[in-house]
This record gives structure tokens, sequence and C-alpha cells, in this order.
């Protein structure tokens, strides 16, 4: 009884102090590795948040504070930041992080405390399963298996596919059945699946028997090592078909291992990167604002996920007139069109982004980004 | 299917399993003569392709000298792991030198991803390699030819050296009774050594050709050719040459053919493969030319 008691104090307690926190300003914390291995993408996306900050410091009225705290690329340090966050600093919105594994390991703190908590760009579909008060501005892998279907179908006018699984794989798997279904959905034919598991080396028997079935395309999201050596058999073996990928392949190293091989070939990503074409004017202006304040550094895809992150709460806060921590998690989960960085974002009912896909073509040993497609589901 | 279709089918596993039966010649080969599964094999396959390629590469090497090259600097390796690794064993029970042998593959293992780094490599063919011959539908490499040639030339060869030398009646003195072949002034330690000498130069030879078929080195890149090239040598009898030729071929026919039988099971091939492999070792347990025992080399 004795311990029940002290528990309901430290509750209405700490229910006091975020009430007599957010009448003056608006608390949002961010965990994220700023050392560590997953360092040098955390780093990007906290610049990313800082930017953001400084373009809009202030909401209804109120100034907005920034907790920063670094969860060191490590499970443990990840789930302290965020208590330390709710705990100590009294956030009202919390974002981060930069790895999955991260962001569950500090989810679960969230959510036991039901403070929001916005992903930057951790894509495993565990992250948000099951949770009321996580959200993320990045899409779930899987899900830039349908940009690829949609690009081939749509853009390409490619009617037939194939696709080459790694059944050994949750991030291959997954992003065949969005392919298959968004293809299958909007009037394409699959004329054949295969399979293989991770560590295979020769794909000869499954290329052959691909190649008898004559696809237009071959969707493979396998990772880039794998890709190359598909690619070069399938060109060996005479394939004139066009090849796609996931951003498993998105790695400098595979114009070097596929050489030849990979000309033509297309890849989905996140849908920003400073070298696009056709930039959006939220992409525009906040390309020019990073070059701005970080002159001679590069703006990449985390720090613009970072930059939404931020932008999203704030987005939140205004519709739901409140920075209550409840409001905001209601207000984040009706998201829909938010004009972001990475394109028009939706949150979904599971608490993940949808937004267009980015799409990048091999062209003479280069990679070119050639846009992006919003993907039919 | 067409008959286009499986003559490709069927010079695809030609490829795959000549590949195999490569690297179980050399397996089979320090498993006869020692009863020492040498699981360093894979690792010394690895090394020899990288060696190759930083020959080629790193000092602008001519292909056949750096191939040379890999083949006697794999060769040196392999005797001093033995010296290293096997020799201080050589009267310990066999399972020591067994569990010394995981030893000495898990370390170099870990040495080459230390020092080359996990990152896979791109391997540079050279352009007679990289253009298929055309026949009609049929896409036929030049290593579908080069390779099976190559497993054919060395068995052959060292069928000749165990057979035809005084290393190889060493050899044979020393795989039938060691203590014996001390008695009666064989030297042990130095064919020993010859031994593991020529097992690294075969794990070199096929590490190369590999490599040149799937062109990616890796400090990962021997564990399941290994793997898959030891089931070939067991299955066509441990210790003899000519059944792992055998045993590799069949190997890799299987796993193609599985394949292009049954598309919708490709994703389960190795275990198709490797129950069919169960059931004949159930029915001939010491491998298809495993079961006259004065045969083992």
């Amino acid at each position: 009884m004795k311990r029940l008691i002290a528990l309901c104090a430290a509750m209405l307690l700490a229910l006091a102090g975020s009430a007599m926190a957010a009448d003056n300003t608006v608390r949002i914390g961010v965990f994220l590795p700023l050392t560590g291995q997953n360092a040098f993408g955390g780093q990007l996306e906290l610049e990313g948040v800082q930017l953001a900050h400084k373009k809009v410091g202030e909401v209804l009225g109120k100034k907005v504070e920034l907790f920063v705290v670094d969860n060191k690329s490590e499970k443990v340090e990840a789930a302290n930041a965020v208590k330390r966050l709710i705990e100590k600093e009294k956030v009202q919105a919390i974002i981060g992080t930069y790895g999955s594994s991260l962001a569950m390991a500090g989810g679960e703190v969230s959510e036991k405390a039901g403070i929001p908590q916005v992903g930057t760009s951790c894509t495993n579909p565990l992250v948000t399963q099951g949770k009321k008060h996580i959200f993320r501005v990045c899409f779930i892998d899987p899900f830039q298996g349908a940009g690829a279907a949609t690009y081939a179908y749509k853009s390409l006018g490619l009617k037939k596919a194939a696709m080459l699984v790694d059944v050994a794989n949750d991030y291959s798997v997954g992003l065949s059945n969005f392919f298959k279904k968004s293809f299958v959905k909007q009037g394409g034919e699959i004329v054949a699946t295969l399979n293989y598991q991770s560590g295979d080396q020769d794909f000869t028997a499954q290329l052959t028997d691909i190649i008898s079935k004559k696809p237009d395309v071959l969707f493979i999201p396998s990772y880039f090592a794998e890709g190359a050596i598909i690619m070069k058999q399938a060109k060996e073996l005479g394939a004139a078909f066009k090849i796609m990928g996931g951003d498993a392949m998105d790695n400098p190293e595979i114009t070097k291992i596929g050489g030849a091989a990979v000309e033509g070939f297309v890849h989905t990503t996140f849908p920003y990167d400073p070298s696009m074409q056709d930039m959006s004017p939220a992409a525009k202006a906040f390309t020019a604002d990073w070059t701005k304040a970080f002159p001679g550094k590069e703006p990449n895809v985390n720090a613009a996920l970072g930059y939404d992150a931020y932008m999203i709460i704030i987005d939140a806060i205004k519709r739901a007139g409140s920075a209550e921590p409840a409001a905001i998690t209601k207000a984040l989960a009706a998201t829909k069109g938010f004009d972001g960085v990475t394109g028009a974002t939706t949150i979904n009912e599971t608490h993940d982004a949808e937004k267009p896909v980015g799409l990048v073509l091999i062209k003479d040993g280069k990679k070119t980004y050639v846009g992006s497609i919003t993907p039919e589901l | 299917m067409n008959s286009a279709m499986f003559i490709q089918h069927l010079l695809n596993s030609l490829t795959l399993g000549s590949l195999y039966a490569l690297i179980a010649i050399g397996y089979t080969m320090v498993y006869g003569i020692l009863r020492l599964i040498n699981f360093a094999h894979s690792e010394i396959f690895m090394l020899g392709a990288y060696f190759v390629f930083w020959g080629v590469t790193l000092f602008s090497l001519p292909w056949p000298l750096a191939m040379l090259l890999s083949v006697v600097f794999t060769a040196g390796l392999g005797i001093l792991v033995d010296r290293v690794a096997y020799r201080p064993l050589r009267d310990a029970p066999r399972i020591s030198a067994l569990i010394s042998a995981i030893g000495v593959s898990f370390f170099l293992q870990n040495v080459a991803i230390v020092f080359f780094q996990a990152i896979p490599r791109a391997v540079y063919r050279p352009a007679w390699l990289e253009n298929p011959i055309i026949l009609g539908e049929v896409r036929l490499l030049p290593l579908t030819l080069f390779v099976p040639a190559l497993s054919l030339l060395l068995m052959l060869g060292l069928v000749y050296v165990v057979y035809r030398t005084k290393t190889g009646l060493g050899m044979r003195a020393i795989s039938k009774d060691i203590e014996t072949s001390y008695l009666m002034g064989v030297p042990v330690n130095r064919i020993i050594a010859i031994t593991f000498g020529i097992g690294s130069a075969l794990a070199a030879a096929s590490g190369i050709m590999w490599a040149l078929r799937y062109p990616q080195l890796q400090p990962i890149m021997g564990g399941i050719p290994g793997f898959k090239a030891f089931i070939a040598a067991v299955f066509g009898g441990i210790g003899s040459i000519q059944g792992a030729v055998i045993g590799g071929l069949v190997l890799g026919f299987i796993e193609i053919m599985t394949v292009a039988f049954f598309p919708d099971l490709a994703g389960y091939r190795d275990a198709f493969a490797f129950i069919l492999l169960i059931a004949i070792l159930l029915y001939k347990p010491t491998g298809l030319l495993g079961a006259r025992q004065e045969d083992k080399v």
C-alpha cells in the first residue's frame, strides 16, 4: 500500500512538473547516436533538427526548447537517454532515432510514459508495431517495394514482372510482398517468383528459369553484394529485361562490383538527394538553409529526415492547439499530406510514414537521382 | 522446358559441379592420408583468391604469374599451418587435431576480416572470360569448359603423384599405418608437409576459379562452398580422389536441377540436395567410391 501511495504521489508530481513546464515553453527531447558506430548518421540528423529549430523556434506563442541526449549507438544508453528526457527534462515530445534497435529500446520507455516519439530513419517495421505513441517520418523498408512496382508499371510501362527473393531475409521478403501487391493491383502480372537463401552465389538455375518466362522487369530486393552477382550472371545468361531493387543496393561499391552489368539498374531510396532535379519548394528551402548554415557540407537524407521529424511535431502541436503529450500523439496520428522536405507525408494506421519513394538509376557507371514517385498501395 | 533451356541448365550444373569437385579434391586428399578433416581448407581457398587479385591489381602482375605465385604462397601457408597447428598434435587423439583445424579456420577468417575488411571486393576478370559464347539460345561461358578441364587435369596429376611417385608411396604408407611408416624410415613429417602443401595449392586453385566465376571477394567466401565441397567429398567417398570429382559434379547437378524442375521450391534447394545425399549415404555409408578401403590414397 505504501508503495502504491508513493507511486501515485510520484506520478502526480511528474504530471504537475510537465504541466508547469508546459506553461511557458514547449520542451522537445532529441535522442540520437552522436558517438559510436552510428554517429555519422546521428550527427547529420541532429543538425537537421537544429536547423528546423532555428527556423521555427516558436509554436502557439511559446518558445520551443530542445534537449539533446547522446544515445551512444547503444541500446541500453538509448533507453536511459529517453528516461532522462522524460523524467529529468520533462519533455512533451521526443525525436529519435537513427538505428531501429535504438529506436525500439527508447520507444519502450516513451510508450510507457505516454510521450509521443517520432523516429527519424529507423526503418524496421517492428519500431512502431503495437505502439500507441511511437511514430516515424521515414517509410518502413517494405514500402519501397510498392514504389518500385509503381515506377515499373506506371512510368516505364512494364507489364510482366519476375521476382528473385532471398527467403532467409525479412527485408527481401517484405519488399517482394509489397511489390507484388502493388504491381498486381495496378494490372501487372507476376510471371515468376524464385527464391534463394542469403549466402548463395550461384543463381544461374533461377535466372535461366526466369529468362524463359520472358518478364519485362526483374525485381531483386537483395543486398548489394548478392545483387551485383545476380546482375552479372543475368547478363552472362543473356537477360534483356530491366532490373530493379531496393535501398539495400544503395552503396557506392555497386558500380565497382557490378561493372557494366549494373548499367541501367534502378533502385528505390529515400526521396531526398541534393542532386535531385525536380525539388519541391520545401526541399529547395531546406537545401538553401542548410548550405547557408553549413557551408562546404552536403545535406543528405538523414539531415532532411531530422528536419522533417521536428517540423511534423510542430505541425501536430499547431493542429492540436496544445502541447500536451496526449494531444500531440492524437494530432500526429492524424497527419495527412504534411509538406516535408522528403515529400508529402501521411501517417498511416501503423504510425509509419507514407510518402513518395526516390529512384536512382545507374547510368554511365554513376548513380543518378531520377526523381520520386508516390507508390500505389 | 525446351531442349535449349535444359542444355543451359546442364551447362550451369557442369560449371557449379566442377567447382565443387575442385574444392573437394583438396579436402579428400588430406583426409585420405591423415584422416584429418582440414577445416582450414575454406580459408586457404579464400586467401588464394585474395592473393591473385592483389597480385593483378596492386602489383599489376600478368594473370598466369599472379596465379602461380598465389598457389605457391598458399602452399607455403598450408605447410606453415601444419607445422604450427597440426604437427604438435600428431600423437594426440584425432579429435584434438580436428578441433585445432576448426581453430585455424576461425583464426584465418577473422584475421582476414580485420585486414581485408568485411566489405565485398570486386574481381576484375580478364576480358576473354567475361563474354559468353552464344550457341543459338544457349550461352556457354569460357569457364564452363575451363574449370572441368582443370579439375580433370588436377585429378589425374594427383592420382599420378599418389600412385606413381616415391612421395606418393610414402603418402599411401602413412595412410595405412603412421607408426610403422616411422619405423620403416619414411620421412613422415616431410611427406605430411608435402601433403598439406599440395592440398593448399589445390584450395588456392579452386578459390581462384570460384572467384573468376562469382567475381566477388569476401573473407567469409570460403564458408559455404567449402561446406558443400566437403559434403561432395563425403558423398563421393572421402579419401577417394575420383569420388570427390564425381561427388562434386553430382551435387552441382542436383542443386541446379532442383531449381530447374521445381522452380517454386528454389528456396529449399540446399535442403533437397542434402536430403538426397543423406538418403544415398544411408544406403551406402562409405560414399560412392569409398567402399574398398585399400583404394584410399
